[in-house]
């Protein structure tokens, strides 16, 4: 922390200084209810109750879109963001619950929406009233997003949609949804534009919400069913046939390498919330036992565990270098990386702490004897959502290879 | 001392870097290096020492091989980060040279104190060294060592395992002394010194176990413990550092060939079979690079981190090699199985590095004792 406070701006001194002093002051209390591992998770109201307000707080207080301008709710500075996020994320505060609005949607509809749009929505998203969702995937449109076939057909000045979204993450809390839809069926790429589109208030009037349930048992993503919803054409973001570049500005803050920085908060302490991570992992080797000694003293377990002691370090380092332009021989190689390496490490991560655990791997949340209260058991499973999700690993992979080692597109 | 968020790795590094790069690229082609060492592909022979003694002496003229030495002794005194630069271009151009031993030998001689000044000094004038630690079962502990000096600080017994030890002016030897364990600085050609070439796999490198009969040396540590593991981070950083290099050269290569060898009407790289792994050879060596450079990093400015920073690395890097050096033999396909196909001279370098001082299980179970502790 006290590296990167050297290398702030006098402004940005001072702003580091008053989120400083307001989280000191203003440091929500412990959450009422468990909370999930992540905001993609938030299954009651009274989780998201818990977290709106906190989200509301550190908006109104100037925390969040900070970099974004005053016109459109934001705070006017530049290069704060990352400040306030470290600071929020230094004070172990709750994380913000409108992930999908704050990572994907504001940058979407900030460089993509009309002004009055813009002045409309952004607010409310950044204070987290409005909860956010993102219809990209379909049951024919996963890997091969283009794919997508919901469609919209115009009317005068209307829209009409027609179509199935799937992996919908919050959107049973949502007031609005980003949505990639088809408007012109012979062209695939060219024939997609992009929208903004109301849920909650349209339930029941052209959209239903159905949850999914996770293979783990959480809720928290849906599909989404929309039966002749009307939107304006206002809702539109940029051009039509142009979705596919407004598309690639969500992925692209998605996958962390936008210009506007994602505001991120969290750090919470409790046993609600636990990381996949080898600390965590030792810890649990310490206190495992084999054949009546403790696991942390088998070689082939220690062996492993250091194996992923030092793919983590991996990834630490690897953020490190992507900010030395003199190190890296392609400006996008390292970070291009970051979501197949966390993910997969993750992964592994959780799939040895199982091992390590033997049979009581088998206890999960219910089980008050269940190691670290199960949370193992869903960490694993979980991380198959994370090496799926926003492009899967093959997914990451054919990009790796094309775009960074210039080899031949594969189909 | 905290570490720099680039790694300390400034101006000068990055000079250093781009014109190490430049340089074995327009002296040093592969087809150069291929002319250079493949010459005899007979199993059986006795390993030559080939290797361009005119760029050596340039890259001595460029103070390449005294940039670890310290200032006070007339060397350059650059960062261990610095000098990783140079070592990763050096085995992208799998540079057959006494850089890696010198270097060695400089960061060992640096823990010696003032007795180890004068050998210092000789390294800034432009001599080379090597060390010459291990027994004949290969340990790489210097404690284990079977060479042993008498009353007079005679050495005698074998030295193993000594790197490209026929390019070496001046030999760094541990020995058990009457009062411990001690650290000999001899010249190579020093009567009683025979020096007995190893015929090894890689091409790219000499290697010997070296008699030495009742050789006068001068003892330049009575503590070789201390100054030999003091130095072994920056050991095993610049070791990974080469492999990192190295491990670039056999990705760009075996992509370029993928993108062009035609089969089943595409080019090999267009199969996925194909083009993920070599993904995963990028992204091994990505991760092994970054714990390179951040070894170095801790070495120069935060010491306390040193040891585990460059197990990581070790560690890494010796799985990058395998991986990288399979990867490539095997999308060249038959080609690649051939003398006459470059990948195997980085195939045999990369498997000679992956072993020396210590492989990747070797360093994980050291990280082990540091991160969990001492088996119970």
């Amino acid at each position: 922390m006290s590296d990167q406070a050297n290398k702030d701006t006098p402004d940005q001194v001072e702003f580091r200084q008053y989120c400083r002093d307001w989280l000191h002051s203003n440091r929500p209390a412990d959450p009422p209810v468990r909370l999930p591992l992540s905001a993609l998770e938030i299954m009651t109201t009274q989780q998201l109750d818990y977290l709106q307000t906190w989200q509301k707080s550190a908006y109104d207080a100037g925390l969040i879109g900070c970099d974004y301008p005053q016109e459109v709710g934001g705070g006017g500075r530049s290069g704060c963001q990352r400040i306030a996020n470290e600071e929020m994320i230094g004070a172990r505060t709750p994380y913000l619950p409108n992930i999908i609005g704050l990572g994907m949607a504001a940058p979407t509809v900030f460089y993509h929406a009309q002004e009055p749009l813009k002045q409309r929505l952004l607010p409310r998203l950044f204070s987290g009233e409005d909860i956010w969702c993102q219809g990209f995937s379909e049951p024919g449109a996963g890997s091969d997003l283009a794919n997508v076939q919901t469609f919209a057909e115009r009317k005068g000045d209307k829209w009409v949609i027609t179509g199935h979204k799937v992996w919908t993450s919050l959107a049973h809390f949502a007031e609005w949804m980003i949505i990639l839809l088809r408007t012109d069926k012979s062209h695939k790429y060219d024939g997609l534009s992009y929208f903004v589109v109301p849920i909650r208030s349209a339930l029941g009037k052209g959209v239903t919400v159905r949850p999914l349930i996770k293979m783990t048992g959480e809720t928290g993503f849906n599909e989404v069913i929309f039966d002749g919803l009307e939107v304006d054409d206002s809702y539109r973001l940029d051009e039509l046939g142009k979705g596919w570049q407004v598309a690639m500005t969500t992925l692209l803050h998605e996958r962390g390498a936008g210009e506007l920085q994602t505001p991120r908060a969290g750090g919470l302490k409790s046993k609600s919330t636990h990381a996949t991570n080898s600390t965590n992992l030792i810890e649990l080797a310490r206190n495992s036992e084999r054949d009546g000694k403790p696991a942390a003293d088998d070689p082939l377990l220690r062996d492993r565990i250091m194996q992923q002691v030092i793919r983590e370090a991996g990834l630490a380092q690897n953020q490190r270098r992507a900010r030395v332009p003199d190190l890296l021989d392609h400006p996008m190689r390292v970070q291009l990386q970051n979501k197949l390496l966390a993910s997969e490490i993750a992964q592994q991560t959780a799939a040895l702490a199982l091992e390590v655990q033997g049979a009581s791997a088998s206890l999960y949340l219910g089980d008050e004897n269940a190691p670290a209260g199960g949370q193992w058991p869903m960490a694993y499973m979980n991380s198959y959502g994370m090496t799926i999700a926003a492009g899967t690993s093959e997914v990451q992979r054919n990009i790796l290879g094309e775009r960074v080692l210039g080899m031949p597109k594969s189909k | 001392m905290a570490q720099a968020d680039n790694f300390g790795f400034g101006e000068e590094a990055s000079l250093l870097k781009a014109s190490a790069r430049k340089f074995f690229t327009d002296n040093f082609p592969s087809s150069t290096l291929h002319q250079l060492v493949a010459t005899d592909p007979t199993p059986e022979r006795m390993s030559d020492c080939a290797w361009e003694r005119s760029l050596w002496q340039q890259m001595v003229d460029l103070g390449w091989s005294m940039l670890a030495v310290p200032e006070s002794a007339g060397g350059l005194g650059m960062p261990l980060v610095a000098v990783a630069g140079l070592v990763e271009e050096q085995g992208r151009a799998a540079f057959p040279s006494p850089l890696l031993a010198t270097l060695s030998s400089t960061y060992v001689l640096a823990g010696c104190g003032e007795s180890g000044r004068a050998a210092l000094e000789e390294i800034a004038g432009g001599r080379t060294a090597t060390l010459a630690l291990s027994n004949r079962q290969g340990s790489w502990n210097c404690a284990d060592t079977a060479v042993r000096s008498d009353e007079r600080g005679r050495l005698s017994g074998t030295a193993w395992y000594v790197q490209d030890a026929r390019k070496a002016d001046s030999l760094l030897v541990c020995a058990h002394s009457a009062s411990g364990l001690g650290l000999f600085w001899v010249a190579a050609d020093a009567p009683g010194v025979c020096i007995a070439p190893d015929a090894i796999v890689d091409l790219t490198r000499d290697q010997a176990h070296i008699e030495f009969d009742n050789v006068a040396a001068f003892e330049v540590s009575g503590n070789a413990l201390a100054a030999v593991s003091q130095a072994m981070p920056a050991i095993w950083t610049l070791l990974a550092a080469d492999i990192v290099g190295a491990a670039e050269w056999q990705l760009q290569t075996t992509v370029d060939y993928v993108s062009t060898r035609q089969q089943f009407d595409h080019p090999l790289g267009f199969f996925q079979a194909v083009k993920h792994p070599l993904v995963d050879v990028m992204v091994q060596i990505d991760q092994s690079k970054s714990l390179v450079y951040s070894a170095a990093s801790a070495f120069d400015s935060e010491p306390e981190r040193a040891l585990q920073d460059a197990h990581m690395a070790k560690a890494s890097a010796s799985e990058t090699a395998a991986f990288a050096s399979g990867r490539s033999v095997q999308c060249h396909g038959g080609i690649g199985f051939t003398w006459e196909c470059f990948a195997h001279l980085y195939f045999k370098r990369q498997k000679h590095s992956q072993l020396l001082w210590g492989d990747a299980a070797w360093h994980r179970a050291r990280l082990a004792q540091l991160l969990i502790g001492e088996v119970a």
